[in-house]
């Protein structure tokens, strides 16, 4: 008799090297740009500020230290939020085509943004992105529930009604802003990260790690939810509980990452699905591969960004550039995927 | 054991689509619901586990009363296999079985060793260890019975809930679904499933309850209960207890047949 391997040591072993990408690609990232450092030169720095000693050239310093250090960290935190969201938002909604973008998450997210350049108040930003993202899910999960179910086309529909709608009240906020406030909005919501400091990274640094444990301590019970409601409640799980939990901290971390770099699409829908082309729709496994992914092209993504042209590119628009060309591959090579939930 | 009490349930206002539905399947028994479409079987079904929730009645387990408890308990006491369905992921047939540990997991770790045991002699039992690494998504409708079979299994309940498990099936998988569901009885679970074929139920069952537009018309022995008089209240007039002889003065075969039937179309070997 033919024994059933339940050895994982397959999945454990891609994701420990992905692992090892996503470092490389960081160490890489840091230590390119339009301004040419020497390899060691970048490594001196770190040194420096890690274990102290010999004083690196200030030149060097203000740029691998203050600049390119927290921009690609924070690249690597919020491709990981959008990642790792966007997978849980899946399973939520049992469908590999939603993600935040798609969900009106975003849109809405942007708004409480803009909301809180035009109303100034302390971490305003944040905590007003959470909620009008949270608005956004809620209000499209709600208009797209019909006797407990939640259509996948009424459910598209529903995100892009919604984000269209909060798209437009961001354009009323842009006509009644100060030139100041227009200028920040306008900034902020072409998506990038050339503005980011040591602050953001806080901010960052505390809460998406935060959320992505969340999301991984419940990937089991995910992949149960995943299921369908009804099979999902036979094996044992509160699924209103359990799906407000989840879209919670999805939102949270989607949120984070918008009120900081503004709307970046796609990388929500795109990592999850490779990821889970690569090391199958266990969430277990699927979490941590694409929180590693979506950092990985994040930083790729932004390093392009601000490499390519002696300008930045917004990174909102590399994103798009190469996350439609998937999406099209996607559509046509598995339609019967997309269609096939409730 | 399974008791279900004056159960009524309504999806909307009091359009009652089951109606003062009380039967008991004892430890051991395998107890077969009959009934045409739409007679409300899965909706039965559905409120024995608690998915719905009855506008009046109970439902007990053990003596224990279900209705009222966390789906984390029920889920500990009832297995429900749902009628053919296909997940959004194509999740491996191993994985899928092990949804069903579920219940029993403590904390957020998921399965342990003895999960992992218990799910290879699921899959064993129900004879689809060498499906074991193909997606789920990419087996016939007959196979994914058979894997929600397992899992149902995996579950480690007292009481089993199967919404026309056979009805996907080839022969040889209708029967081998019908063989498990026996030697689980024998080990003293109870069993409830809906069928359509009268044949099996006479055959399989230790008791029926028919259904008919929500209520139940007849319980009992199968072979007190389906008789021509009950099927042509379900169907009409379109088929007849065919058959009935004695073999060897003890064995009692049965067999249903259309109504224009007349003997001569049976074979003289098995009259
Ligand atoms: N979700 C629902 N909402 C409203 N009515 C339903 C729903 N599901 C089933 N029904 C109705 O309940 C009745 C019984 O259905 P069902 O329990 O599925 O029957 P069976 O499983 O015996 O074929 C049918 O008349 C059906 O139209
Ligand atoms: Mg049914």
């Amino acid at each position: 008799m033919e024994r059933v391997d339940f050895n994982y040591r397959n999945k454990i072993f891609t994701v420990i090297f992905a692992g090892i990408l996503l470092f490389s690609t960081v160490i890489f990232s840091i230590s390119v740009g339009v301004y040419e450092i020497p390899f060691f030169e970048v490594f001196n720095v770190i040194r420096y500020h890690l274990l102290g000693g010999e004083v690196p050239p200030e030149i060097y310093n203000a740029i691998v230290w203050d600049i390119r250090i927290p921009r690609v960290l924070a690249g690597m935190l919020i491709g990981m939020a959008l990642a790792t969201s966007g997978a849980a938002y899946q399973g939520v909604f049992r469908n590999p085509l939603v993600s935040p973008f798609i969900l009106g998450v975003s849109s809405g997210a942007a708004f409480g943004a803009a909301l809180s350049i035009v109303f100034p108040i302390p971490y305003s930003a944040q905590l007003s992105a959470f909620i009008f993202g949270m608005v956004a899910v809620f209000c499209a999960y709600s208009i797209a529930k019909i006797r407990g179910k939640t259509p996948l086309v009424t459910l598209l529909l529903a995100g892009v009604v919604l984000g269209s709608f909060f798209d437009a009240l961001v354009s009323i906020f842009q006509y009644i802003a100060t030139e100041a406030q227009l200028k920040a909005i306008v900034f902020w919501l072409m998506g990038g990260l050339y503005h980011i400091d040591w602050s953001h990274l806080q901010i960052l640094a505390f809460s998406i790690p935060l959320g992505i444990l969340l999301l991984m301590a419940y990937s089991w019970k995910l992949n149960i939810l995943s299921l369908g409601e009804e099979e999902a409640r036979s094996l044992g799980i509160n699924t209103e509980r359990l799906k407000i939990l989840l879209i919670t901290v999805a939102t949270f971390i989607t949120s984070i990452s918008v009120s900081v770099a503004g709307i970046i699409g796609w990388v929500g829908l795109m990592i999850p699905h490779a990821a889970r082309l690569i090391i199958g729709p266990d969430h277990r496994f699927l979490i941590p591969l694409s929180a590693i992914m979506g950092g990985i092209f994040l930083i790729l993504c932004d390093t392009i960004a601000r490499t390519l042209t002696t300008g930045e590119i917004p990174l909102g628009i590399v994103t798009s550039l190469l996350g439609t060309p998937y999406l099209i591959y996607l559509l046509r090579s598995r339609k019967d995927q997309f269609f096939g939930g409730e | 054991m399974i008791e279900v009490q004056n159960l009524h349930f309504a999806y909307s206002g009091d359009n009652y689509i089951l109606e003062d539905v009380s039967f008991k399947v004892e430890r051991g028994e395998l107890c077969g619901v009959f009934g045409p479409n739409g007679a409300g079987k899965s909706t039965l079904f559905k409120c024995i586990i608690g998915f719905l929730k009855p506008k009046k009645g109970r439902v007990y387990v053990n003596g224990r009363d279900i209705t009222e408890m966390p789906m984390e308990e029920v889920a500990k006491l009832i297995a429900y296999v749902p009628q053919e369905h296909r997940p959004p992921f194509p999740y491996l047939v191993k994985e899928m079985v092990l949804m069903g540990r579920t219940p029993h997991l403590g904390g957020i770790f998921g399965p342990k060793k003895r999960d992992i045991e218990k799910v290879i002699e699921a899959m064993e039992v129900v004879g689809i260890t060498h499906l074991a690494d193909k997606p789920y998504t990419e087996l016939s409708g007959g196979q994914r019975q058979l894997v929600l079979l397992a899992r149902a299994l995996a579950q480690e309940t007292g009481v089993m809930v199967l919404d026309e498990p056979t009805s996907a099936l080839d022969f040889r998988n209708q029967l081998r679904i019908w063989e498990t569901l026996k030697k689980l009885t024998k080990d003293g679970m109870s069993v409830v499933v809906s069928v359509h074929d009268p044949n099996h139920m006479l055959w399989f069952c230790d008791r029926v309850v028919v259904l008919h537009r929500g209520r139940i018309i007849a319980s009992g022995k199968p072979s007190e209960v389906i008789t021509e008089e009950i099927l042509s209240t379900l169907y009409g007039n379109i088929c007849k207890v065919g058959f009935r002889w004695d073999k060897g003065g003890a064995t009692r075969y049965y067999f249903l047949g259309l109504t224009t039937w007349n003997s001569n179309t049976i074979p003289s070997s098995m009259g």
